[in-house]
C-alpha cells in the first residue's frame, strides 16, 4: 500500500506517527496491525500506543531508548508493515444486538419527521458493516463508519447530560454505543444490552481498531433477557 | 489472613484518591492513565520512605481532610502545603514522619499549591484492577471500590514495619514554589504549522490565568486567547500536557485523566517537567508560554525519571 507516513515528537515521551491518507477501512486495519505489533513488541520501551483514523501516538520511555534509536525502528516497522499489507485484509468481526424502539431511542423521532418509518431506519442502520476507527471520548468508546447518507445527522447543538448505557447514537456519518452512562451529543436510536466495557474481565473490549461491527435488531423480550435497561431518564 | 495496619478516613474533604503511578498500556481502548498529577511530589513522598515508585499513596486535593491513625507507622507528606498536623502539631512538608496508634493527622486549607501527597512505608495495600490501582472515577477504575474517590470511614491499609524516629527531609533546594508565576517550556507539535504566525506570536507573548476550570482531565486557561486554525482535525491520541486550542480560544493543558483521543487543535505539549507545577496552581495564578528545546527538556526528563527509577 502505498501511504505516505511521517514520525515526529510531539512531547518528550511521545511520538505521533501520521498516514497521509483519507480514513478507510484498509487504513484502520493496518493501523490495528501495527499497533498491535507495538505493544506485543516494546514492553519495555512502550507505555501506550493509541490508535486513531489516520495516526498511532505513542507514549515511550526516552531514558530507556534515544529518540534517534526510536524513530527509525518505527520508521522500519512501518515501512515493513506497509509493505506486506495483503489486498484482501482478515477483518475480525463482531455483531451486536440493538433494540430499535422509541423507548429506548428518543432520537428516532427526529428520522420519522424526516419521513422515515421505524423499519426503514432498523434496514439502513443494521444491514451493513461498520468499521472501528477510534476508540476514546470514554473507556470503549468505539467510532465506527460509515452510516449511510440516509441516516446521517449531526451531533445535538446541546449535548445530554447523560445518555444510557448501551445506547447506540449517530453523529454524522459515524455510529456508536455508548460503553456506560456519560453525557453525549450523539443521536439515540436504540440500545445494545451487551456489556462492551467490561474491566474486570478479559477482554476488556470486544472489538480494537479495524474489527468489523454488525448491529442485529432484536425485539423487547430478548432485549430485556439480555439484560436490557428502559431508562426513563432522557432529558 | 495476613496482620495489616490501617489508617481510617474521617473526613476525605474536596477530594482525596488513592494513586500509584498509573495505568499504563490501555489508552487503545479509551482508558486514561491515571495517577498523580503531580508526579514530582508524589514521587518524593515515596522516595523519602525508601519506597518504590509505583507505591500508592494519596492524592489530596484541596485539603480540609482527616485521617486516624489506628496503628504506628512511618508515613511522608510531600507537594502542596495544606497545613497537615499530627494531634494539632504541624509537620514539616516534604519529609518522613512517625504517628502512633490514636493520633488525628488534618490537612487545612492549601498554604501553597493545591494537592498535598501522603505515603507511608512499604505503599497502601489495594486491589489492582488492569494493573494498577490508580483512581479514575469515569473509568470506574482503581481506588478500594471500582473508581470511587475515598470517603469516611473508608479504611486504608498497610503492612506493619518498624518506625523510625528521625525525619528524612529533602534538601531545600528541590522545594518549589507553587505560587511562583508560571513559566511553562512548550514543546511544539501537533498542529503547530496550521497556526498563523500572529497567533503563534500571541500564544508566547500573552500572560494567561489559571481559570475555575480546573480538574484531573485538564487545566482550562483565560483571560487570553489563541486562534485555532478554520481546520477539522480527525481526532488523534492526545499526549500528557498537550495544549488545546478549542475554538474559544482559550487553551486546556490536558492532565492524567484527559481522554485518550481528540479533535481540537494542539500547539504541542508543556514539559514533562514543568506539569507539576502547573498540576499545584490555583484559579487566578499567572501562566506565561515559553518556547523550549526538545532534546534539553528531553534530558531533564530523562535525569529525573532515572533519579526515581520511571
Amino acid at each position: 500500500m502505498d501511504i505516505e507516513t511521517t514520525i515526529d515528537p510531539v512531547a518528550e515521551c511521545s511520538v505521533l506517527i501520521r498516514f497521509e491518507a483519507a480514513p478507510s477501512d484498509q487504513l484502520s486495519w493496518i493501523i490495528g496491525e501495527i499497533s498491535l505489533y507495538l505493544r506485543n513488541q516494546l514492553g519495555a520501551w512502550v507505555m501506550n500506543v493509541t490508535p486513531s483514523f489516520n495516526t498511532i501516538l505513542i507514549d515511550y520511555l526516552p531514558h530507556r531508548i534515544s529518540i534517534f534509536e526510536f524513530v527509525p525502528y518505527l520508521e522500519r516497522i512501518v515501512t515493513e508493515a506497509l509493505l506486506h499489507l495483503p489486498e484482501q485484509p482478515e477483518f475480525q468481526s463482531i455483531e451486536l444486538p440493538v433494540y430499535y424502539h422509541p423507548d429506548v431511542g428518543p432520537d428516532l423521532a427526529i428520522y420519522y419527521e424526516h419521513g422515515l418509518t421505524l423499519d426503514q431506519i432498523i434496514h439502513l442502520h443494521s444491514s451493513k458493516a461498520y468499521t472501528v476507527g477510534a476508540i476514546g471520548f470514554t473507556a470503549g468508546f468505539a467510532f465506527l463508519s460509515a452510516v449511510d447518507d440516509k441516516l446521517q445527522l449531526e451531533r445535538k447543538a446541546s449535548p445530554r447530560l447523560k445518555v444510557a448505557k448501551g445506547s447506540v447514537g449517530i453523529a454524522n456519518h459515524q455510529t456508536a454505543v455508548y460503553p456506560s452512562d456519560s453525557p453525549g451529543g450523539w443521536n439515540i436510536i436504540g440500545n445494545c444490552p451487551i456489556d462492551i466495557y467490561t474491566p474486570n474481565s478479559s477482554p476488556v473490549l470486544p472489538f480494537a481498531i479495524g474489527t468489523q461491527v454488525t448491529f442485529k435488531p432484536i425485539g423487547l423480550e430478548e432485549f430485556l433477557a439480555l439484560g436490557g435497561n428502559i431508562s426513563k431518564e432522557w432529558q | 489472613m495476613t496482620n495489616t495496619s490501617t489508617i481510617k478516613v474521617i473526613k476525605p474533604g474536596q477530594q482525596t484518591l488513592l494513586q500509584d503511578f498509573g495505568r499504563f498500556g490501555l489508552s487503545h481502548m479509551g482508558i486514561a492513565q491515571g495517577g498523580p498529577l503531580d508526579d514530582y511530589a508524589y514521587s518524593w513522598a515515596n522516595h523519602l520512605l525508601g519506597n518504590s515508585t509505583n507505591c500508592p499513596a494519596l492524592e489530596i486535593t484541596l485539603g480540609q481532610a482527616e485521617f486516624k491513625i489506628e496503628d504506628d507507622c512511618e508515613l511522608a507528606i510531600a507537594g502542596g502545603n495544606l497545613n497537615a498536623k499530627l494531634d494539632g502539631k504541624p509537620i514539616t512538608n516534604w519529609s518522613t514522619f512517625s504517628a502512633r496508634k490514636g493520633q488525628s493527622l488534618t490537612f487545612g486549607l492549601p498554604l501553597n499549591g493545591l494537592r498535598s501527597y501522603l505515603a507511608v512505608k512499604e505503599g497502601f495495600i489495594a486491589p489492582q484492577q488492569l494493573g494498577s490501582c490508580a483512581t479514575v472515577v469515569r473509568d470506574q477504575l482503581g481506588g478500594i471500590k471500582s473508581g470511587s474517590p475515598l470517603s469516611a470511614g473508608d479504611e486504608l491499609q498497610f503492612s506493619p514495619h518498624s518506625v523510625r524516629k528521625k525525619p528524612v527531609q529533602m534538601s531545600f533546594r528541590c522545594k518549589p514554589d507553587y505560587d511562583r508565576v508560571l513559566e511553562l517550556r512548550v514543546v511544539e507539535g501537533y498542529q503547530i504549522d496550521d497556526f498563523s504566525a500572529e497567533q503563534l506570536d500571541k500564544f508566547y507573548s500573552q500572560e494567561f490565568e489559571v481559570s475555575q476550570f480546573i480538574d484531573r482531565m485538564g487545566y482550562r486557561l483565560c483571560s487570553g486567547k489563541v486562534i485555532p486554525p478554520e481546520k477539522q482535525y480527525l481526532s488523534e491520541g492526545i499526549a500528557l500536557g498537550a495544549i488545546q486550542i478549542p475554538p474559544s480560544g482559550e487553551p486546556i493543558v490536558l492532565f492524567n485523566d484527559r481522554q485518550t483521543i481528540g479533535g481540537y487543535a494542539k500547539l504541542g505539549c508543556v514539559a514533562r517537567i514543568d506539569l507539576p507545577r502547573l498540576a499545584q496552581a490555583k484559579p487566578g495564578q499567572k501562566v506565561r508560554f515559553v518556547k523550549g528545546d526538545l532534546l534539553g527538556l528531553q534530558e531533564a526528563w530523562c535525569k529525573w525519571a532515572n533519579y526515581f527509577w520511571y
